[in-house]
């Protein structure tokens, strides 16, 4: 199996790291993995995206440029890459930020609203992996107990006094999907 | 106990490697897309008790290593095309003066100042020396972030072995990307041989020259000859390939780095649906260039299809090994361009119905 | 019998190639009589450059390394990194750090690195026959400036310890001459502060040494030494620039 996602937000909305931990759960699951993040001139002016496929096979390139999934953490996002998602594949919205729905009536739509939930467990910042959360349960990339292991690898130093609440952040999306 | 896999990126898998390969002086200047190999580096270099120097340009950077060099440290620097362009200078000065080094060029799109974008456009500026005078030096071409790391170990190696610069010849894509790797022990850096010939003490030797200018009558053609049976012994050495699903293959593709990833793809994709056979050569050294496996596969199998983010630069080389006995096809992108597995099958299909080769290039319409 | 003159330890057998009445080969000398006082052979390395000095590597019995132009204090840079318990310095003219290595000579000094720069200021590039250089004089005519350099199309000389004298990383800079038996002398004592200043490990230090160039200039030995004084040294001042262990720069004109 293969999973090719693009997740994208603004600055600040963890994006990168959303996509370093998926990357990274699913080298501790043996599995072949690549993170592409969008670099240089394209970084400027806040919005920042990045490239992960999850691969029991070699992958051949990073880039993904037609995705199984979309993580929408903004609106910006969603306008951006809806159009690139492959036929039947999913887009997550962050629906506590985008009030617009998909338009393609080819793909699926996914609503987290992943600040709110955040903002339940006391810190807003976790929004990134509630949508994570979501995000594992939805395509069964990677199994949440990697990515809960795997936290602590890929957090930076500041980050870890936030440990618990990222972890029951990415429970609590997890739970989300039915 | 070094065999953990670890996720990192190409850029400072290049800068760990280095440093594991014993690397203590690193002098560099930004430039997208390699930064992230420069800022490991000025984090790593004080921590093992090496030198790291942002310098005021590639040509200053490219010179503060040639010095290093010369003192006998494993040195290193790195930049993207428009900074390797600048450092061709102290390239032929170090080639000259037969001194290693070991640097990267994360390639970006050119010609100019280009773009960002991951390419291999660089590729005659590497293999052909790139700077004045008759030189080689010893180009790796990676294509994962596991091969980026061993061929930086590698090229240190070849670097101190040859006492010529050795380079890894990347591109945006790998020096960005993340990937699982294991990272290779670290040498014991005081048990490595002591550079006899190395700038130091003078106390009790005699004096140490290292240099470039031979003006003499006939001593300059002397040393390139030398030069010339030393690039020999690195083309009968140092060759280093990867055949793929060759045998019993309708078309052979010949790709390297980041194309050789989308080739193997394409080998595999239309494996797997019942299309036609390809098979891959991948030169893992681009100089020395694989030429004669090539030649001798060129013997039975009737197509060949280069596939190269540049327009025809390595397909030069493949042209030379085949020599006429085979068709030598091309799919050529440029400016940023990847090819698809898709499209690879399609030309590969194309180049193997066609009577005569076919060159293949992005359409801009 | 009493020895009175020798040649210095520090200089090789090799006789210099320099012309009759130029500055370098004095310049050598000069340095290598203050690397024996010093008693600093064994740990010195010299970087040559490019221009009539291409050569100097020859001249020593001490390690040596030739750059490409203008880029010496980069090379020097690197060495010294690696190898700081050796006296590292570059022998460069005009040319090559005035103009082709401005970068690289700013830069050093700027990071402070301890090395020591000799640098010598002939006003001319010699090795390529006559041209002008960075530090060439108004009106002064040369292969390349046939009707005298023009301010108005090749601006004026660079006065480069004036240039240095800003930087924080500048430890000791003095401009001296070689066109007479006191100025050789006080180029001799610059060239041992210069050397004591990088065993100090107290930053950059460069001595600017006014030479004459009769073969480029096209005038006699003996003119060209009056020349130094009568049309050199107007522009550029002779002096201690900067010399961060004494409490104030003493300037002498």
């Amino acid at each position: 199996m293969t999973t090719k996602l693009i997740m994208a937000g603004f600055g600040g909305q963890g994006v990168v790291l959303m996509g370093t931990l998926l990357s990274y759960s699913a080298m501790v699951q043996g599995k072949h993995t690549t993170f592409f993040p969008s670099y240089g001139a394209e970084m400027r002016g806040g919005t920042a995206n990045c490239s992960v496929i999850v691969s029991d096979e070699e992958i051949p390139s990073p880039v993904v440029s037609v995705p199984d999934c979309v993580v929408a953490m903004n609106i910006a996002s969603l306008g951006k890459f809806e159009g690139r998602v492959r036929e039947g594949g999913v887009i997550f919205i962050n629906s506590s930020l985008v009030d617009k729905h998909v338009s393609r009536k080819d793909v699926e739509e996914v609503r987290v609203p992943a600040n709110e939930i955040a903002e339940e467990l006391g810190a807003s910042r976790a929004a990134n992996m509630v949508m994570l959360g979501a995000v594992i349960k939805k395509t069964r990339a990677v199994e949440l107990q990697s990515a809960i292991n795997s936290l602590e690898k890929v957090l930076s130093e500041r980050a870890m006094a936030y440990l618990d609440v990222n972890k029951k952040a990415l429970e609590r999306g997890f739970n989300e999907i039915p | 106990m070094a065999q953990e896999r670890s996720l990192m990126k190409g850029n400072e898998a290049i800068g760990e490697a280095a440093i594991r390969a014993g690397c203590r002086f690193y002098a560099g200047y930004p430039i997208t897309p390699q930064n992230e190999l420069t800022e490991y580096m000025s984090r790593r270099m004080p921590e093992v008790g090496g030198t790291f120097i942002q310098s005021e340009s590639e040509l200053a950077a490219i010179n503060m290593v040639y010095g290093a060099a010369a003192a006998g440290a494993r040195a290193m620097t790195s930049s993207s095309g428009p900074g390797i362009s600048l450092k061709q200078e102290g390239i032929s000065y170090l080639c000259g003066a037969e001194l290693p080094c070991f640097y990267a060029n994360i390639v970006r799109g050119g010609p100019g100042l280009g773009n960002i974008a991951p390419a291999q456009s660089d590729y005659f500026q590497a293999t052909r020396g790139g700077g004045h005078g008759d030189y080689r030096v010893i180009v790796l071409g990676p294509s994962t972030v596991q091969e980026l790391v061993d061929l930086t170990m590698l090229g240190f190696e070849l670097a101190d072995r040859y006492r010529n610069p050795a380079m890894i010849l990347g591109d945006g894509i790998l020096g960005q990307m993340m990937e699982p790797v294991v990272m290779s022990d670290a040498i014991e850096y005081d048990a490595s041989p002591k550079k006899e010939w190395a700038l130091g003490s003078s106390e009790g030797r005699s004096k140490h020259l290292i240099t470039s200018v031979r003006l003499a009558p006939g001593t300059l053609e002397k040393h390139n000859m030398h030069l010339l049976e030393k690039y020999r012994k690195v083309e009968e050495d140092e060759v280093r390939y990867e055949l793929y699903e060759v045998d019993d293959a309708d078309v052979v593709l010949v790709a390297y780095g980041t194309a050789a990833r989308v080739a193997k793809a394409a080998v595999a994709m239309s494996r797997q649906n019942g299309g036609i056979k390809l098979g891959l050569v991948r030169p893992i050294t681009l100089w020395p260039f694989p030429k004669t496996v090539i030649s001798d596969i060129a013997k039975d199998k009737p197509d060949i299809l280069v596939v190269e983010m540049s327009l025809g630069q390595m397909y030069e080389d493949v042209l030379l090994s085949v020599c006429g006995k085979a068709k030598v096809s091309l799919l050529a992108h440029t400016g940023g361009g990847l090819p698809s597995e898709a499209e690879i099958v399609e030309t590969a299909k194309r180049a193997k119905s066609s009577n005569e080769a076919i060159e293949v290039y992005p359409s801009v319409d | 019998m009493k020895k009175i003159f020798g040649k210095p330890e520090s200089l090789s057998d090799k006789q210099f190639t320099y012309c009759p009445g130029c500055g370098h080969s004095l310049i050598h000398r000069l340095t290598a009589e203050v690397i024996d006082e010093l008693g600093i052979m064994p740990r010195c390395i010299g970087v040559a450059s490019v221009g009539c000095s291409v050569f100097a590597d020859e001249y020593f019995n001490f390690d040596f390394i030739q750059a490409a132009h203008g880029r010496a204090p980069a090379v020097a840079t690197g060495i010294k990194r690696v190898a700081p318990e050796c006296v590292v310095f570059t022998h460069q003219g005009d040319g090559d750090l005035a103009s082709i290595g401005t970068a690289e000579i700013i830069h050093s000094a700027n990071r402070g690195e301890k090395i020591t720069v000799i640098f010598v200021n002939n006003a001319i590039y010699g090795m390529t026959g006559g041209q002008m250089a960075p530090t060439t004089l108004v009106g002064m005519k040369t292969t390349t400036s046939p009707l005298g350099r023009r301010p108005e199309t090749a601006g004026y000389p660079i006065r480069v310890c004036e240039l240095l004298k800003g930087f924080d990383g500048v430890a000791y800079l003095e401009r001296t001459a070689v066109n007479n038996p006191a100025n050789v002398m006080k180029t001799k004592r610059a060239l041992k502060r210069a050397f004591e200043t990088q065993l100090e490990g107290l930053g950059f230090s460069l001595v600017e040494i006014l030479s004459q160039c009769p073969t480029g200039w096209g005038m006699l030995p003996k003119d060209a030494v009056e020349w130094v004084d009568k049309n050199m040294k107007p522009y550029f001042a002779l002096g201690v620039f900067k010399d961060i262990r004494a409490e104030e720069p003493q300037h002498v004109t």
